[in-house]
């Protein structure tokens, strides 16, 4: 498997579908920081999965005017419907086709599985990785370190 | 590896001695079936451990999955401003599937608590700050979900059945 890209090296740019008919370039975020939180799947069965916790989380991540976005490999049908289920309010991509293209780039695809590692990157506003991490895929990463990464950006 | 960045402290709500070898915290929320699950596992956990574990709880309440969980960790705050929080925190787990005002008020009465300055605390808000800064601390310490365990410190990944837990606190005394 490709190396996770780590901190300096610049995010690769991608467009992806975050509703069924919208889409989402990385660049339009610049100015601002951006974490990508990449998960293997929707409907992990427990209560605080690794998404609903950051939608609870939403406001510390606000309070550094970061973006959020979570990125698998389910479809944007699949994650219209988990959005609405688990009350989400950030946007979900669909690394869905060609599948898992974005998760190769940034070196956080699992082939032997077809799904994206449990994987964090935090971006600055000017679009280069801070911080990145892979979770044990089975270990839901928490928040701690992206917001350890966000406050150690330059204010 | 995940630590406890809020170090145990006189305003939190403690159980058992401080001089005990082992800590156990419990980041948890009323509503959330897995904390209900856990609730008479660290029950035995006590048990077994005695007078070498205290075990510590705060709030993590998951207001978008769970809409009572702000609503009961405020209750058992309330409770435990007048010293009763291990009283309320049993009850509301024990009846987590009828969470709700009219139960809040009930339990405050059974615990000899006056049921008006429970509601006029819930209408105010007047303990959601101290919840928040339970949740805010659960997050910086990598917090995961509910129930998240520490032990010594140290976030416990995996399953908290009783054999786990114990296993685990087994192993922090080496």
């Amino acid at each position: 498997m490709a190396e996770i890209l780590i901190p300096g090296t610049p995010a690769p740019e991608f467009t992806l579908h975050v509703t069924p008919d919208q889409s989402l370039s990385l660049s339009e975020l610049r100015g601002k920081p951006v974490i990508l939180a990449f998960y293997p799947a929707d409907w992990s069965p427990v209560c605080g999965d690794q998404m609903g916790l950051y939608n609870e989380i939403l406001p510390e991540f606000q309070k550094y005017r970061a973006e959020l976005l979570g990125i698998s490999v389910d479809g944007v049908w699949c994650h219209e419907a988990f959005a609405k289920d688990r009350h989400l309010h950030f946007p979900l991509l669909a690394d869905f086709e060609p599948k898992g293209a974005v998760a190769q780039m940034y070196g956080v695809y699992r082939k032997s599985d077809g799904v994206c590692e449990r994987a964090l990157f935090v971006i600055d506003k000017n679009g280069v990785i801070t911080w990145s991490y892979v979770s044990p895929i089975a270990v839901n990463p928490g928040a701690d370190g992206i917001l350890q990464a966000l406050e150690d950006l330059p204010k | 590896m995940s630590t406890l960045k809020v170090a145990v402290n006189p305003a939190d709500h403690i159980q058992g001695d401080e001089h005990a070898g082992f800590t156990l915290v419990e980041y948890g929320d009323y509503e959330c079936p897995h904390c209900g699950h856990a609730y008479p596992i660290v029950k035995l956990i006590q048990k077994h451990f005695g007078k070498r574990l205290r075990f510590v709880f705060r709030n993590f309440p998951l207001n978008e999955s769970h809409p009572h969980a702000e609503s009961a960790a405020e209750s058992a705050e309330f409770a435990g401003a007048h010293g009763k929080f291990w009283e309320m925190h049993d009850r509301l787990l024990e009846n987590q599937d009828r969470l709700s005002d009219d139960l809040y008020l009930e339990l405050a009465q059974e615990l000899q608590l006056a049921p008006a300055d429970l509601q006029r605390a819930l209408e105010e808000r007047k303990y959601r700050a101290r919840v928040r800064a339970d949740f805010t601390g659960g997050v910086r310490s990598g917090v995961n979900g509910t129930p998240t365990f520490f032990i010594n410190g140290q976030r416990h990944d995996g399953p908290f059945e009783y054999e786990d837990l114990e296993g685990a606190i087994e192993d922090a005394l080496v």
